[in-house]
């Protein structure tokens, strides 16, 4: 195995069976994360960003779900082939997940410090090098964490409820939790998204320093573009279960080549005024009549007869710059 | 722009917080403590802040969905904070709002026929049958959507169409006057541009006036003619859109706009220094004295915790709630500022 890579994902198809038949969300997906890379992964609502992170995580069901073809490799190790155990040895210590939500991933009914301690003490049952902490190291861990966070008088926070403090509180909690364990592979679910701007800015500001410091590989999941801009260094473009384009983060924001990675931006709402784009015609497809071929088509301008018989191949514009889309294919275009 | 549809003045709302069986009163969440605004026929008004800042309160208030605590409200000259109830009929025509989350504000065991009919009923608009399904239908064309969708219920439609189906609702007693809370926070950004283009077609066909209320600032650049900035309860700065944005003068605004995630190098160069040490905004039950801002506040000294600063007017039509502004003026005067230049005194 290629081991420059912390995250590869390699023609993942994830179907699901339902009442009314098959629906094919995840339709070859590809995603590479090298190790120390911050990684952003952007898509509209149900685009399939949260099926793609779930099957990294091994948290699908299967059934329902059905993984018909695909590779996902953590760090040279093939997650699908994994067993329950392996699974969990690696969640919580070699990859962790920050989740959108700061109210509902915290349990209401325990302290911060219970539940921080737990994340400190299932990481030394499951870590094969585990060794047994004291409770007073485990207390002294905890506190230092909270620290490291930089929430204020962690010895208070440590004994408080999650409905005492406030979102960005929380959300700082949140990080300590999953940078605690000392990961090397971090999966952000929408950080910050919840919380007003101003205390938004101070996360990401807060979560980029710290991976940064511990040369920790990020993989951001958001549908705002802004934060995937402000905090990576390349970024996936996903649209229905496809990924569509993915280049280093300055070069797409500059210059985006996809018709629906164009249609996206144009319609984002820019602090130095200005009409914004008339959207992109259209709605997101269903899945169960999946359509073939680019699945964007119906709703692109530039869309010929070959976009609905056969998915494009990823063309390389630059090194580092892909885009599927027969625009660029000297066959298509 | 002509004279102003809505003047608010001094508007206060607190709410009561009770505890126990009967009911005690044991503080008050202060959510509204004085704002005054007014609104010209035909314009958008913008109103950013963060959560907890009141500025929903505003809106629900100007709306009457809350009776106001103190101060007056008044609507095509007629003043109708005095107004009871059941005389507020006029008003309730010509002022419609539009909800943040579509998804609760419709009736899901309603089809959209029944609840865009419900409006035309209660205003005696149409009382027949057939003329209601043909108003409704042109309900329907107006916010761009098939007229088939009539007999459909919200879980049958999407979240932009949904949004599509609370503006129809808002549109069909033909208001001049719609306050419009988060109206695509819940939206993904493709679906955002076209409710956003609906709403401005629509406002330019019907000679409408909003008031929009959003914590999204790029978004409120886009849309609005002037912006007011809320914090603790209270305006801190207002000005039209343009010059808040190319020229704050108020360190919370300032804040706010450095922290907005942005996606061009054009957009990161008009972005300002902040001007706060972090924290987060503070409880409505227990305002800071003073400038509410001054915990944050990177200009702050002692005058700004003992009093509050008055809202003045700096330049014509640019008003800042600051005892520091003449800091932010002189910076800006020094960085060629145009909107600044204009500016003389201190």
């Amino acid at each position: 195995m290629d081991d420059q890579y912390m995250l590869e994902i390699r023609d993942l198809h994830v179907y699901f069976r339902v009442y009314e038949g098959v629906s094919r969300v995840l339709d070859g997906v590809y995603l590479y994360v090298a190790k120390g890379e911050r990684v952003g992964f952007a898509g509209e609502t149900g685009c399939g960003k949260t099926v793609t992170m779930k099957a990294v995580m091994g948290m699908l069901k299967i059934p329902p779900a059905i993984i018909p073809h695909g590779e996902i490799f953590l760090d040279g190790r093939d997650v699908l082939k994994m067993s329950q155990r392996e699974l969990l040895q690696i969640k919580g210590t070699e990859i962790s997940m920050i989740f959108q939500d700061p109210m509902n991933a915290l349990n209401p009914v325990f302290t911060i410090g219970e539940q921080l301690c737990d994340v400190i003490r299932f990481a030394r049952r499951y870590r094969s090098s585990g060794v047994n902490l004291s409770k007073k190291e485990v207390h002294d861990k905890a506190i230092a964490a909270l620290g490291e966070v930089r929430l204020p008088d962690p010895k208070r926070i440590k004994n408080n409820y999650p409905l005492e403090l406030s979102g960005g509180m929380r959300q700082r909690v949140l990080i300590a939790m999953a940078l605690v364990n000392e990961p090397s592979f971090l999966i952000a679910d929408e950080p910050g998204t919840a919380l007003d701007v101003t205390i938004q800015a101070q996360i990401l500001d807060l979560l980029s320093e710290l991976v940064k410091n511990r040369r920790i590989s990020v993989l951001l999941i958001t549908h705002n573009l802004g934060v995937i801009q402000e905090t990576t260094e390349r970024v996936y473009i996903m649209y229905a279960g496809q990924v569509v384009e993915t280049a280093p983060t300055a070069v797409l924001f500059n210059n985006p080549k996809h018709p629906y990675t164009q249609g996206l931006l144009a319609s984002v709402p820019r602090l130095t005024g200005g009409q914004i784009a008339e959207g992109i015609p259209g709605t997101v497809p269903d899945y169960i009549d999946a359509l073939s071929g680019c699945r964007f088509h119906p709703r692109c301008s530039h869309a010929m007869p070959v976009c609905s018989m056969k998915k494009p191949p990823f063309t390389m514009l630059k090194p580092d710059q892909y885009v599927a889309c027969y625009l660029y294919t000297e066959k298509g275009g | 722009m002509n004279e102003p549809l809505l003047i608010v003045d001094d508007l206060v709302k607190h709410f009561p917080i009770r505890v126990g069986f009967f009911q005690r009163q044991i503080g008050e969440v202060k959510a509204v403590e004085g704002v005054s605004l007014d609104i010209r026929s035909g314009e958008i008004f913008g109103l950013v802040g963060e959560s907890g800042s009141g500025k929903s309160t505003v809106g629900k208030t100007i709306v009457r969905l809350f009776k106001p605590t103190s101060g007056t409200i008044q609507f095509k000259g007629k003043d109708i904070t005095k107004l009871k109830e059941e005389n507020l009929h006029f008003f309730k025509k010509d002022a419609q709002m539009v909800f943040q989350d579509p998804k609760s504000s419709l009736n899901p065991r309603r089809s959209i026929k029944s609840t865009l009919e419900d409006p035309l009923i209660t205003h005696k608009i149409a009382q027949n049958g057939n003329d209601r399904t043909k108003i409704v239908r042109d309900l329907l064309r107006m916010v761009e959507l098939s007229p088939n969708y009539m007999y459909k219920y919200p879980s049958a439609l999407s979240g932009g169409q949904r949004q599509r189906v609370a503006i129809a609702r808002a549109l069909a007693v033909n208001p001049s006057f719609i306050v419009l809370d988060e109206p695509t926070s819940a939206l993904d950004v493709s679906v955002q541009a076209k409710i956003i283009r609906l709403l401005q077609k629509l406002q330019k066909e019907f000679q409408l006036s909003y008031l929009f209320i959003s914590h999204d600032l790029s978004l409120t650049r886009t849309i609005a003619s002037r912006t007011a900035v809320m914090y603790v309860g209270r305006i801190y700065e207002l000005a039209s859109t343009e010059e808040l944005f190319i020229a704050p003068l108020h360190p919370y605004t300032r804040t706010l706009i450095s922290a907005v995630p942005v996606i061009s190098k054009e957009e990161r160069r008009v972005r300002p220094v902040k001007q706060s040490r972090g924290g987060e905004i503070p409880s409505p039950v227990t305002p800071p004295k003073g400038c509410a801002f001054h915990p944050r506040c990177s200009l702050a000294d002692t005058i700004c915790f003992q009093q509050l600063p008055d809202l003045l007017e700096v330049m014509p039509g640019h008003f800042v709630r600051c005892h520091n502004v003449s800091v932010n003026i002189k910076s800006a005067k020094e960085r060629g500022n145009l909107f600044v230049k204009s500016y003389r005194g201190n």
